[in-house]
């Protein structure tokens, strides 16, 4: 319950405090005791990454997930200009193999804006509901959305200019994203049009794929020299309400990272390469509860800090199955 | 949103420049906040104003100009534009003003001529912005066909036509039952030679389906398919002669094949979206 009750605080926007040793389990207090005394030394660290650096593993789940998202967008692109029906539509609703399939965010705007809620409707957004119940939530951001591609590319070239102080990193407060949240829904309501759909890049990427470009991309485009130039993702960390809305999916979701607090040498890699850092916070020396402890629902799934982890304390876990991913 | 000092006031008191940070952290928040939703309001005021409509497809739950149900309705996944076997739907686009990603029908460039017989469009659409109340062709009411320009209409010319009715470059599908039942091909490749140009009535697909009726050989055999309705006819001008005027009946849907196959340059008889028939669906 409590993974509940902290995720959903940490998705809109709050700061978990850190825990005080009466919270921590016995087991947790003695591996940080224990590490307190034999630490280890910079270089030490660095031949450690170094040798996990130069492994496949470096990018083994970073590459699946491009391949997967890639292949899901190009389904779409596919099944339309060579008529295959696999999966007709765009990301905000389509048909797979002729299921109804319905983005949730998308389809809530929809229903707040319409005010009614037509059987196909339903059909696709409780099967979306189920799917990414089972795949963890905001998987769908890491894995499927196509603007979040562009974003990490940008991202790259982002970490790439600010290392030569050519970019800067303004962070807003993290609590904005559910004041978003709120006023495009109000806004929906009270105008009855899906005022979100306007602006989404999610949406606009992918029909522009599938229907050709438009103009509409410019926005995106604007999206991307903001955060390359002024705020690292500030899109996806910052406004997009599809996030909450699959994060919100993810608190009951049995597919999480868990985070191994013994092997771990806390030096913060993993904080780096995040899109959500908060939900890492748990890494830092003392700030873990128990020895184990599940990613929050805020968490994309993404794999990037699995990936750079150098000793394999972070690590995909399908609860309630006891096989490792 | 200033959660440290606003939220546990028990926390021990923040430095002075801990709290500039916040508080410019704030106001840079606050700044986002307005530019984005700025920017959201932007796609919404066109739509609101109603500076541009557009054809929609059939079965779009509208009224006239009044969109308000259809936009709200539509999710914007593009499955009518896939579905249509002559490609006349398109997603808007953002400068076009009617709701960007929301499907319009260009009728001069490539109407609906309902050559799929059972409204594809209607069945695909995922939220009900298409209605699936309408079952067949003549029940759309998507707008209504006017002969805006008189003196460049051939039959009222007395004229005949010969040859590609839009040019030998017109991208533009119809689908020529007697030619393909179910492939529709491009109007370039099916000349006329008419001594009396009749095309919008000639290609009108509620007269198509009235004619295939009164044959007893209705689309896919089914009764329902035929219109209770004529949609368009030529009549004899008073004066006489050869000299003949299409007249548009309350059978009209607005599908704009007229608008597409009419020769003249810019079409004399074009689609009113502000009129429907009087007749119910």
């Amino acid at each position: 319950m409590s993974y509940v009750v902290d995720s959903f605080k940490q998705l809109i926007g709050l700061t978990l405090e850190r825990p005080t040793p009466e919270q921590q389990s016995p087991e947790v207090r003695e591996i940080y005791l224990a590490k307190s005394k034999e630490r280890l030394g910079k270089k030490q660290l660095h031949a450690i990454e170094d040798a996990h650096a130069a492994t496949r593993k470096r990018h083994k789940w970073r590459r699946r997930r491009w391949t997967t998202l890639i292949v899901i967008n190009l389904l779409f692109v596919v099944s339309y200009h060579f008529d295959v029906q696999l999966v007709e539509g765009a990301m905000t609703a389509s048909r797979v193999v002729g299921f109804h399939f319905a983005d949730l965010n998308a389809a809530l705007q929809v229903m707040l804006a319409y005010k009614h809620v037509v059987r196909n409707l339903l059909i696709g957004t409780a099967t979306v509901l189920v799917l990414w119940w089972l795949v963890g939530g905001r998987t769908f951001c890491s894995w499927c959305c196509p603007y979040h591609l562009l974003a990490e590319w940008a991202e790259a070239l982002h970490l790439k200019l600010a290392a030569r102080h050519w970019a800067r990193d303004i962070k807003f407060h993290r609590g904005v994203r559910p004041v978003f949240y709120v006023i495009f829904a109000v806004l929906t309501a009270a105008s009855g049009y899906t005022v979100f759909e306007t602006i989404s890049p999610t949406g606009i990427v992918s029909r522009a794929l599938i229907y050709g470009p438009g103009l509409a991309l410019l926005w995106v485009a604007a999206l991307l020299l903001f955060e390359i130039f002024v705020s690292r993702r500030a899109w996806c960390r910052y406004i997009c309400p599809i996030g909450i809305t699959y994060g919100v999916v993810g608190l009951f979701s049995p597919v999480r990272v868990q985070y191994n607090v013994r092997s771990c040498h806390h030096e913060g890699d993993c904080r780096k390469v995040c899109l959500v850092p908060h939900v890492l916070d748990i890494t830092i020396k003392g700030r873990a509860r128990k020895a184990q402890v599940e990613v929050a629902a805020d968490c994309t799934r993404c794999g990037l800090c699995v990936d750079v982890c150098p000793t394999g304390s972070l690590t995909y876990k399908v609860k309630g199955l006891e096989t490792m991913l | 949103m200033n959660e440290q000092s606003s939220r546990k006031p028990a926390k021990k008191a923040q430095s002075p420049v801990r709290r500039a940070q916040n508080r410019r952290e704030f106001l840079r928040t606050v700044g986002l906040t307005a530019g984005m939703v700025g920017a959201s309001l932007m796609g919404l005021v066109p739509v609101l104003a109603r500076t541009n409509t557009r054809l929609r497809p059939p079965g779009a739950i509208k009224h006239l100009l009044n969109e308000q149900e259809f936009l709200a309705a539509c999710i914007k996944c593009g499955q009518c534009v896939q579905v249509c076997p002559v490609e006349a739907i398109k997603l808007s686009d953002l400068l076009d003003g009617v709701g960007v990603g929301t499907p319009h029908i260009e009728a001069r460039a490539q109407a609906c001529d309902f050559s799929c017989d059972g409204l594809q469009c209607v069945l695909a659409c995922p939220t009900g912005a298409l209605a699936h109340t309408i079952d067949y062709p003549a029940q759309s009411r998507m707008g209504f066909a006017r002969l805006a320009r008189p003196h460049a209409c051939l039959a009222r010319q007395g004229k005949g036509f010969k040859g590609q009715a839009r040019g030998a470059d017109f991208p533009g599908k119809l689908r020529y039952a007697e030619v393909d039942r179910w492939k529709p091909i491009p109007v370039a490749d099916h000349p006329y030679d008419l001594d009396l140009c009749d095309l919008c009535v000639r290609q009108c697909p509620i007269e198509i389906r009235i004619a295939e009726c009164a044959a007893g050989t209705p689309p896919s055999g089914d009764p329902n398919q035929c219109p209770p309705r004529h949609a368009i006819a030529l009549e004899p001008l008073p004066g006489g002669g050869k000299r003949q005027g299409p007249v548009v009946k309350d059978g009209c849907v607005g599908c704009g094949v007229c608008e597409m196959i009419c020769p003249a340059e810019p079409a004399a008889i074009v689609v009113d979206i502000d009129k429907t028939t009087s007749i119910p669906v």
